[in-house]
């Protein structure tokens, strides 16, 4: 098995335009319409393109010595796509992974779908696209081994990659069959493998790439490095500032600088090493003039506050009658959870390749979301998204950083400007000043007890910047208790925020497991025992709608604990936390 | 600008650059050995991670000027068919996961074998406790750092 990254479009069309006697498959799912080809004019995949009642692309080519080259569409973040992908088309193949050499393919809407990491969909949604994929090509190589030793194809089996005949003890290779198998009409249905025969899937298989990760070849989008390109770093305005004037005298005049430009309050200086251009941008005279208000960390604070005492709240759900059922508690329980901004810090700082011609654009680099490269890019320029390529590098980590495409968009407009290709880097400070941030939220929780330590009132608000609901008001404990009241409130800042992995959802369900454990321990009750009353009253009388699975919950606390020794180990303080089964059971559905 | 004359990965090479470029751009942008990986810029990070005369060094932030006569070895050097005992290691444990540090990484685990052969986990906890993995591979790699330990025996 191999790997490639970084493959150009360019040798991405000739690897398919070479198969002369080897067999290409273009699963083109979203056709319904029969037997279309994969890529118009590519005339070498219409007799062998199939097409099939599903909506993904998937994409695999055989060659004559039985190479099985599997083409991953996905952008590879470190989640593991590259390896996950490949191997689910392999093992329906019934192919050696040994055979398989694994590319990584460039952004193609025609071909493939769904060309995006984030929202942890990917093997849900390809699932069985790609079982499909290797499942009909495995079909037509046991068809056309077949057909050649005049057996019936129901006789024949497949194993690492060889369609064997046990009771004429015949068998051949996929390479050799490949070239009759690609004339052969592609079945309407294919036989899925028993999960049972599974060879590849639920076994560990090593990351596709490691073995180049490890003796350093170039395959982040940072190491992208052409003859002639051009370095470029960016000085953006901090947050509420705008451009006022420029000096860059003395910047241009520093060695290895080719031009210093400027787009949409930004300073870009250009140069032929990125050190190079580093010091020139320290170089620059700069005055910067306010558009909007500036903001401190020690202001935040200070908004949080005043925003969790405002009246000027949204309310999201309201159960019973809160105001009473705290007057007449036995005991109130109150406490506030805050998370900061944080900044998403990949590893690999931001950067992009981009090459802007008269003719079209060209862009290569780290994106969790390809199309929205393109598409943005097109809509900078001004021209049809079909103008420009997006190849996809090796992302060193992403974190929801990298699903957007302001970094992309530098890179076109440097390119633009200085009629060159260019690598946009940024450095580790502009990564930690700017750039795009985790939206911060404050929450306040209150509980009611009875005498009997009994929730009897439950008060959540949350006050979020860029964030319209910072709370999720059917969470648990949403219809476990008789009068419950949630809202929220924003306040609007010029600080650019983003998705920092399921932003609200995993700190908010920590900060809400977090007050039920306070609040069993006010109660003198047991944190694991408080959760299953809860979901008990939750299940025999609910109170409003109940929108998550109270058996599954219960299911998933009980054999928590269990494996935890909860409650069995003697000085040792333990805590109780819902945090990943929750946030599964609210924001992902079934 | 200035010449520099380098001996990198038992090679030799020459390059025209400000003195205080640091040896991290000069192996990246002039030299075309991009295995070496920006993270930080301040030592902090430890992906920038090369042996200077067989000691784990941040090449970002050391001036080319300093080690214009040292003996310089890179990931892409450390073994000559990727088959260092850590190497070797790192792939039998498939530590990394998006691999961004892990050349990094292995500079350092190779440079701390060589000068404790067997370390304890302590120690190998305390020598690798500069390079940081935002993925998280810390128990993967402490265990290749053992395996690798084995290796070298």
């Amino acid at each position: 098995m191999a790997s490639e990254t970084n493959q150009s479009r360019r040798n991405f069309f000739k690897l398919v335009a070479s198969a002369g006697g080897g067999l290409m498959l273009g699963f083109n799912w979203a056709d319904t319409s029969g037997a279309a080809p994969a890529i118009a004019g590519e005339t070498a995949l219409t007799e062998a393109a199939v097409a099939a009642d599903i909506e993904f692309n998937s994409f695999l080519s055989i060659n004559p010595q039985g190479i099985v080259t599997i083409f991953s569409p996905n952008p590879e973040v470190g989640q593991g796509i590259k390896t996950a992908f490949p191997l689910i088309v392999a093992e329906e193949l019934d192919v050696d992974w040994k055979q398989v050499k694994v590319v990584q393919a460039p952004l193609d809407a025609k071909r493939f779908e769904r060309q995006v990491t984030g929202g942890s969909g990917a093997i849900r949604h390809s699932w069985e696209r790609l079982r499909k994929a290797g499942a009909t090509a495995r079909h037509l190589l046991v068809e056309a081994a077949a057909k050649q030793w005049n057996v019936p194809p129901g006789e024949c089996t497949t194993s690492m990659g060889k369609v064997i005949h046990q009771a004429s003890n015949r068998q051949s290779g996929y390479g050799d069959l490949a070239t009759e198998a690609a004339k052969l009409p592609v079945p309407a249905e294919v036989k899925l493998k028993d999960r049972k025969d599974f060879k590849l899937i639920g076994k560990y298989t090593n990351n596709v790439d490691n073995e180049q990760i490890i003796v350093g070849k170039p395959l982040f989008g940072i190491d992208f490095y052409r003859e002639g390109m051009l370095h470029a770093m960016v000085q953006r305005p901090a947050f509420g500032l705008k451009l006022k004037s420029l000096d860059a005298t003395a910047a241009k005049a520093m060695p290895g600088i080719v031009d210093v430009v400027t787009f949409k309050n930004n300073v870009a200086v250009v140069g032929k090493s990125t050190w190079q251009v580093k010091k020139a941008r320290e170089a620059l005279k700069i005055e910067w003039e306010k558009e909007a208000e500036l903001e401190s960390s020690s202001d935040h604070d200070r908004l949080m506050q005043e925003l969790l005492n405002s009246a000027e709240v949204t309310v999201r759900r309201k159960d019973g009658d809160v105001e009473a059922a705290f007057k007449g508690a036995a005991k109130v329980v109150k406490s506030e959870y805050q998370c900061p901004f944080l900044p998403h810090s990949p590893l690999e700082p931001m950067n992009f390749f981009a090459h802007v011609r008269p003719d079209g654009v060209e862009l290569i680099g780290p994106t969790q979301t390809p199309e929205l490269a393109r598409n943005e890019t097109a809509k900078l320029l001004g021209i049809p998204p079909e103008k420009v390529t997006v190849e996809m590098t090796r992302m060193g980590g992403g974190f929801g950083r990298r699903l957007k495409a302001d970094y992309v968009l530098e890179a076109v407009e440097v390119s633009n400007l200085v009629k060159a290709p260019v690598k946009v880097i940024w450095t580790r400070e502009d990564d930690m000043t700017g750039g795009s941030y985790r939206p911060a939220v404050r929450y306040r929780f209150e509980a009611a007890l009875d005498a009997k330590g009994n929730m009897i009132g439950y008060k959540l608000r949350g006050a979020g910047i860029n964030v319209g609901n910072s709370t999720r008001e059917d969470n648990f404990p949403s219809g476990a208790v008789d009068n419950l009241l949630i809202d929220s409130i924003e306040h609007k800042s010029p600080i650019t925020t983003g998705a920092w992995r399921a932003p609200i959802t995993n700190f908010l369900a920590f900060a809400e497991q977090s007050f039920l454990d306070e609040v069993a321990q006010k109660a003198g009750k047991d944190p694991v025992k408080f959760r299953l009353e809860l979901l008990e009253k939750a299940k025999k009388a609910p109170v409003g709608a109940i929108k998550y699975d109270i058996d599954r919950m219960k299911a998933v606390i009980e054999l928590a604990s269990q494996k935890a020794g909860w409650g069995k180990k003697k000085g040792v303080s333990q805590g109780f936390d819902l945090v990943c089964i929750s946030r599964m059971l609210r924001t992902w559905p079934r | 600008m200035a010449q520099f004359k380098l001996k990198i990965n038992g090679r030799d090479y020459q390059t025209d650059v400000d003195p205080d470029t640091p040896l991290l751009w000069v192996l990246r942008d002039h030299l075309g050995l991009v295995g070496t990986k920006y993270g930080c810029g301040i030592a902090m990070c430890g992906a920038c991670t090369v042996h200077v005369n067989g000691e784990a060094t941040r090449s970002c932030v050391t001036p080319i000027s300093t080690v214009a006569s040292s003996k310089i070895t890179t990931i892409e050097g450390l073994s000559e068919n990727g088959d260092h005992p850590v190497q070797q290691a790192w792939a039998e444990t498939d530590v990394p996961q998006c691999g961004y540090c892990q050349a990094g990484q292995i500079m350092t685990a190779a440079a701390l074998l060589k000068r404790n052969p067997n370390p304890s986990k302590d120690e190998i906890t305390t020598a690798m406790s500069g390079n940081i993995c935002r993925c998280g591979t810390y128990h993967r790699i402490r265990k290749a750092v053992q395996l690798a330990a084995t290796k070298t025996k």
